[in-house]
């Protein structure tokens, strides 16, 4: 080995970053406990409406030309601009909601209004999304568990697993905390996360394997805080890509996916913080040691023959 | 260390990229607005004089085209410059060539021929980028079951009358089996091996009480899922027929799962109307008006549809339904009234005929039948939960004299608009459903909303993609150049195997895509960084080359085959929109294994390979 740069001591703050974690998932699961998920559309069920206005429009006015044409549980909301109307209805089905809810706007309009959208979900299709939703997450998890266990070793595995959950946990404790709407783009975006926040773990993981059988001397936590200062402007700069790209998608790309955007951009923040010090501080205290990973035999030589 | 890649690795690379390039073509090209023409039924096909007739029109009416052609469908397409031309247009050829022909507005691509020839053409654009309305439907099937349990009874009754097999009742019970009550045991008996013989589908048993004697009849698992399957199946095909009335251009219609059906109708408009001629339950029956010394078991009273309070009564048997009909058209009478011209199958008008022949200066009744439903919200244990009631409404729409013998063409008045009337005869035309449908969701986008989903989509692309570009420059100089042009060709690949596939781009799809571009950039980034870092152990560069791509390797199959996992889960269970992102990013997870790899590597040895080297630009 030739002269390596100082090594940065990571887990010298293991424990403030443990109190840190901690602090964290307490208060999503906290609030996941107690104010939930602002649920969207897709997983509660109901009915939707999205106008749109030539000039600014005056939603109080909105709600109560709704109120007085006997629309009950109405919620109007500015979308993306002030000239964008979302209105939500509790009202079950009925084909023409959109044109009777655009007909009432518009009696007391001299502006033209527009239909841009208009959506029902059934209560039962709701239900059965948020079932299908909790179990593609635990399955995703479940996968990535024996997948792990299989190419690396088991402790690796719970590690990998246990930061994930801590990401996963963190990033909707985040859309509850502030109320966000969650609906079906930001279950596909928590997903990504999953795989994003895997992606930074196993680049992790895989230098502290490759330490192990290579640095022989020293402690299981010097290999880590190695393992951890080497892979470190990979991470960040890896980080730092993408966090470009979804914070152009967030600024950029609309409001219709904003939500989608907002959870990654929260998820791969999370994500890059947990994969330096979760998912090594969870397998450090489970000890791992240089044992558990002693090197299948021509494993370089397979690397090798690799492009 | 030479860093040098075989002649047929670079080839090969080299190839891959070329068919990439070629599928992703396509894409570039804009489509054209246009308008599609078809034939209503075989009788009515599209022929090079009508497009002639209806590009004469249009001169006439000086609204300029690009072009009229003829598909290998059979389908006419006329392409105009602009949304404004393809509006005005519509109506001219509508009018022009009346209800045989469906006239439906389109996008159509312009993909030059040699490109089509070789299988390519551009990605799909699904309803959020499109506009359209997208439609989610459950089929009752409770009620296709229970249907065919009425058939069923009538069938136990009709044999048991055969055998000569004295019964007291067959009817229905509460838990949705069927019981046939005897007063005598030996005759129990003997019908209940004559149904067991006969049909195989039931499960028999057999309960005494009271002093009669019963038979309960359990239809078996097997043969309840194959009447679900069947409902299912045949709803498909009454709806395609439907959605192929309606005239739009590339519907989708297809089952999701058990017995839930998608319908998908872009660039529709009028969510109301579509819905309308979909979901409907609509059935004819045709019946005598029964005669005033009928008895009072075989007549059932009925409504007038247009004069509520207005009743006669009928016969109960049914002469003919609406299945039997074979082709209907709207049309007026002579005074002005629409009316609704039925053609019958030759079994239908047989039926007719015989029926008729007795009942000259008798009157017959057309019933419109509908099943319909009311939801019920009702909260259960503090959820929430939605009933539906269905019911039957059938209500007489005309109810005229028979003047003569009827045959297989007659005609149907009575009805209240010119629309009722075109709907009923579309309804007729395309068939009945086989058991009721219900709407579970409904998703409408207007087209300005789809537009300006593409316009954020693709500058949020452009943007993100741009400072990637930026950024690695800055940072990896002329390794990050290349992992840039790697990057680039990424990006080509990705939508050519979107196209191939005819993957639907959705704008989390677009997201997707944007998300690919900054994690493909990692397997560049671990290259790189592991590169610098031997340099900086003291390794000599053509080595420390070689040992970056060899050892970064391992790490971004590991990476990427984790991500991937999730990505498929993801489009196992997503629908629309979101298995979009699922394709988007399985695909270029994949896509970017290869361009990071393969592409940067023979770039780098391109650039580096062969020769001495003392410094590395990285």
């Amino acid at each position: 080995m030739a002269k390596q740069e100082k090594v940065l001591n990571f887990m010298r703050l293991g424990k403030v970053a443990l109190a840190i974690s901690a602090l964290l998932l307490l208060v999503s699961l906290g609030s996941l406990a107690t104010r939930g998920l602002e649920l969207g559309l897709d997983f509660t069920g109901g009915s939707l409406v999205e106008v749109g206005y030539e000039r600014e429009a005056d939603l109080s006015k909105i709600r109560s030309s709704l109120n007085a044409a006997g629309y009950e549980d109405v919620v109007v909301q500015n979308f993306g601009a002030p000239t964008d109307v979302l209105i939500r209805l509790a009202e079950t089905h009925d084909p023409k909601l959109g044109d009777h809810v655009l007909a009432t706007l518009q009696e007391t309009e001299t502006q033209q209004l527009e239909l841009r959208r208009s959506e029902y979900v059934g209560a039962q299709v709701g239900e059965e999304l948020r079932e299908q939703g909790g179990l593609g997450m635990l399955l995703a998890l479940f996968m990535i568990m024996v997948y792990i266990a299989f190419r690396f070793q088991f402790k690796f595995s719970i590690g990998a697993v246990l930061a994930l959950a801590h990401d996963v946990t963190i990033t909707l404790g985040f859309f509850s905390v502030f109320g966000i709407e969650f609906d079906l783009t930001v279950l596909a975006a928590v997903l990504a996360v999953i795989g994003y926040s895997l992606n930074d773990t196993i680049v992790v993981f895989d230098r502290i394997r490759e330490n192990f059988r290579l640095v022989r001397t020293g402690e299981p936590v010097d290999i880590v805080n190695l393992s951890l200062t080497q892979t470190l402007s990979r991470t960040l700069m890896t980080s730092a890509t993408t966090l470009l790209v979804v914070l152009a998608l967030a600024i950029f790309g609309g409001e219709i996916i904003h939500g989608f955007a907002l959870a990654l951009l929260v998820g791969i923040a999370v994500g890059t913080y947990s994969s330096i010090y979760v998912a090594a501080n969870i397998m450090l205290m489970m000890g791992v040691s240089r044992e558990d990973l002693i090197p299948p035999p021509k494993e370089d030589d397979a690397v090798d023959d690799m492009p | 260390m030479l860093n040098r890649y075989p002649l047929w690795k670079n080839l090969l690379i080299l190839l891959l990229l070329a068919l990439g390039l070629l599928y992703a073509a396509p894409n570039i090209y804009p489509d054209d607005y246009a308008i599609q023409l078809s034939g209503t039924r075989e009788a009515y096909q599209v022929d090079e004089p009508l497009l002639e007739r209806v590009s004469a029109a249009l001169e006439r009416e000086g609204i300029p085209n690009k072009g009229v052609e003829l598909d290998e469908g059979g389908n006419g397409l006329i392409r105009f410059a602009d949304g404004e031309s393809q509006l005005r247009a519509k109506p001219v050829i509508a009018n022009l060539l009346g209800e045989q022909y469906v006239v439906a507005m389109n996008l159509a691509p312009t993909t030059p021929d040699w490109l089509t020839a070789l299988g390519a053409g551009p990605m799909k654009l699904g309803l959020d980028l499109r506009g359209g309305v997208h439609f989610l439907l459950e089929v009752d099937t409770v009620q296709a079951v229970a249907q065919r349990l009425d058939v069923y009874v009538s069938e136990i009754k009709t044999k048991l009358r055969q055998e000569r097999l004295r019964y007291r009742l067959v009817d229905h019970r509460a838990d949705g089996s069927l019981e046939v009550k005897f007063a005598d045991e030996a005759v129990r008996d003997e019908a209940l091996a004559l149904l067991r013989r006969e049909y195989q589908e039931f499960l028999v048993t057999t309960d005494e009480q009271n002093g009669d004697y019963y038979i309960l009849i359990n239809l078996t698992e097997q043969s309840i899922a194959e009447i679900e399957d069947y409902a299912v199946k045949q709803n498909l095909t009454t709806l395609r027929n439907r959605v192929n009335e309606l005239g739009v251009a590339e519907p989708l219609v297809q089952r999701q799962g058990r017995n839930r059906i998608v319908v998908q109708l872009p660039g529709v408009q009028d969510a109301a109307a579509a819905k309308r001629i979909i979901g409907k339950t609509a059935n004819l029956e045709f019946r005598l008006e029964a005669t005033p010394n009928a008895a009072a078991g075989s007549t059932e009273t009925y409504e007038f549809r247009s004069q509520p309070g207005r009743k006669a009564t009928l016969e109960r048997d049914i002469i003919i339904t609406g299945s039997s009909v074979a082709n209907a058209q709207a049309a007026f009478d002579e005074n002005g009234m629409p009316q609704v011209s039925i053609t019958l199958d030759a079994k239908g008008g047989q039926m007719m005929g015989r029926v008729t022949r007795n009942a000259v200066q008798r009157r017959m009744a057309v019933l419109f039948v509908e099943h319909k439903s009311r939801t019920l919200t009702e909260t259960v244990d503090g959820v929430q939960q939605e009933r539906r009631i269905p019911y039957v409404e059938k209500r007489i729409i005309s109810l005229a004299t028979i003047q003569s013998v009827l045959g297989s063409q007659f005609r149907i008045t009575g009805l209240e608009s010119s629309t009722e009337s075109s709907e009923l005869a579309l309804l007729l035309r395309a068939g009945a459903l086989a058991a009721p449908i219900y709407f579970v969701e409904e998703r409408s986008i207007g087209p300005s909303l789809g537009a300006e989903n593409i316009a954020l989509g693709v500058m949020s692309v452009k943007i993100g993609f741009a400072l990637v570009l930026v950024f690695m420059v800055l940072y990896y100089r002329v390794f990050g150049l290349l992992a840039n042009v790697a990057l680039t060709l990424n990006l080509v690949l990705l939508v050519a195997v979107m196209s191939l596939l005819s993957a639907t781009l959705t704008l989390p799809g677009i997201a997707g895509i944007v998300l690919t571009v900054g994690m493909a950039v990692d397997a560049n980034v671990l290259i790189f960084s592991r590169i610098r870092e031997e340099l900086k152990n003291g390794m000599p560069a053509q080595s420390a080359i070689s040992a970056g791509f060899g050892r970064a390797f391992t790490t971004i199959l590991d990476a990427n085959i984790t991500t991937l996992i999730a990505a498929l889960i993801l489009f196992a269970m997503g629908t629309g929109p979101v298995k979009g992102f699922a394709v988007t990013l399985s695909v270029g997870i994949v896509t970017s294994m290869f361009t990071a790899i393969m592409v940067t590597r023979a770039l780098v040895n391109l650039c580096y390979g062969g020769r001495k080297l003392n410094r590395l630009a990285i």
